[in-house]
């Protein structure tokens, strides 16, 4: 069942191909805008690299987050989903893997090469495309409660943020704090299985409170 | 004889309650107030390394306290409503919100106002400042969605999800926060603790973290009358109560 919505929700991302794109694009921007904003010195950069990345991530997870169940919730399929025999918690986790595939990912790859741009050594960008790697699916997990709590209300995009963006708080702290332990010479494994932590803790919590969340919204 | 252990679960009852119990929180309020601040500004001494800067922690501590708890009182209440579809108990959580988050701002306030003087900044990103500072934001959100849905029972069970949510958050972020703190910032500027305390400024904290929870008390079952009157507005007992015939 998680299959089979993962697919059908691809499907439908690749037919709409330029939703993903501008999660993408906007990604990149915001992370160019920072040496236009303070300058080009390459010690700065340097520094700031692994924040400015994870916050640009955080930003462009959170702003496709509307999307993740309202195209659904408009054309009715998400009320069949309701009323499906099938445990919603799933159906809930299938729909959060796939826009993580959807918008996590493309964030992932294209790290590295923005990191590039802040000129990070090799072993630092390494571990900033890892912790993203292990950081994003958080990010849509999280989200997707908040995008279950938001569907359907006015002004729904700005209240997502403020309900979703203190509880990234955690994500930011451990992803920006493995690529600094690293640049600094220490290890970063500690980062990493708290990271690890946080991600575990939240496949489990999380579809369970998106689900009670939609039944919530849907009344 | 059995207790009913519900009667007041009700919300008609419990509008009458809290109207018998106001007065009684209003006037402890009153009486650890004035003893709290008697203690605080004349018999409490001035700190040998703080001068009289000290004696803002009167206000601070208690007003970091209650946001905390508050914060764990209301995520209960709206927990309780969310479980077992209680309305008054959602009412509560969401007429604690307000008080809570005033009491986050509040302690925010003075600690900068702290701050200036004894760390010459008015705000750090230290851990505890960070934790209360995204404690306060924890409120707004929980207030904001509640005011964005127009059906109150609706709103009540969304506010419960965030409110839970946020409460796993709470420690993970105040450790988060902790870990973040100490690792590239070494030894950084920590919330100074008076060594040891003289038993008239712990005394004084402590009657005015009294006053705090009365304070608290008040404000919520006020609040909480008020909502019931507004939810119930349709109901036979509040239009008796408009008539006059009830009491």
């Amino acid at each position: 069942m998680i299959w089979w919505i993962i697919k059908r929700d691809l499907l439908l991302a690749m037919r709409r191909r330029s939703d993903m794109l501008t999660t993408l694009f906007f990604f990149i921007i915001v992370v160019s805008l920072f040496p236009l904003g303070v300058g080009p010195e390459a010690n700065m950069l340097r520094m700031m690299a692994s924040g400015v990345v994870w916050v640009a991530a955080l930003l462009a997870s959170m702003l496709s987050l509307g999307r993740m169940f309202s195209s659904d919730y408009a054309d009715g399929t998400l009320e069949q989903m309701l009323l499906s025999p099938v445990s919603l918690s799933a159906l809930v986790m299938g729909k959060t893997i796939s826009h993580w595939l959807v918008t996590g990912i493309p964030l992932v790859l294209m790290a590295p090469i923005l990191g590039i741009q802040y000129d990070l050594s090799v072993e630092a960008l390494v571990v900033l495309t890892l912790s993203l790697l292990l950081g994003t699916p958080v990010l849509s997990l999280i989200g997707a409660i908040g995008a279950a709590l938001t569907l359907g209300l006015r002004g729904g995009g700005v209240l997502v943020s403020i309900l979703v963006l203190p509880l990234y708080i955690p994500v930011l702290i451990f992803g920006t704090g493995a690529v600094e332990a690293s640049t600094a010479g220490m290890g970063f494994g500690a980062h990493f299985s708290i990271l690890g932590a946080v991600l575990l803790v939240s496949i489990v919590f999380s579809p369970w409170a998106t689900a009670a969340s939609l039944r919530i919204s849907m009344g | 004889m059995t207790i009913n252990w519900f009667k007041y679960a009700s919300p008609a009852s419990f509008y009458f309650l809290a109207g018998r119990m106001i007065p009684y929180f209003s006037v402890a309020t009153i009486i650890f107030l004035i003893a709290g601040l008697y203690i605080a500004f004349f018999s409490a001494p001035t700190d040998f390394q703080q001068g009289e800067a000290y004696r803002i922690i009167f206000i601070h501590v208690p007003a970091a306290w209650m946001s905390m708890f508050l914060y764990v009182i209301m995520a209960f209440w709206a927990g309780v409503g969310l479980a077992f579809n209680t309305r008054l108990s959602s009412m509560v959580a969401s007429a604690i919100a307000p008080t809570g988050a005033m009491f986050a701002f509040l302690a925010l306030w003075t600690g900068a106002w702290w701050g200036k003087p004894m760390w010459g900044t008015w705000w750090v990103w230290d851990a505890r400042l960070t934790s209360e500072l995204i404690l306060f934001f924890l409120y707004i959100g929980f207030m904001s969605l509640q005011a964005a849905i127009d059906d109150p029972r609706r709103a009540d069970k969304a506010g419960a999800v965030i409110a839970l949510v946020g409460v796993v958050n709470v420690p993970i972020i105040y450790f988060s926060v902790q870990w973040w703190n100490t690792l590239h910032q070494g030894a950084s500027v920590s919330l100074v603790q008076s060594p040891k305390m003289a038993t008239a400024m712990l005394s004084g904290m402590l009657i005015m973290s009294l006053a705090a929870w009365m304070y608290a008390i008040v404000m919520v079952l006020i609040r909480s009358r008020l909502i019931i009157l507004e939810r119930e507005r349709h109901t036979a007992w509040v239009s008796e109560l408009k008539e006059g015939v009830l009491e």
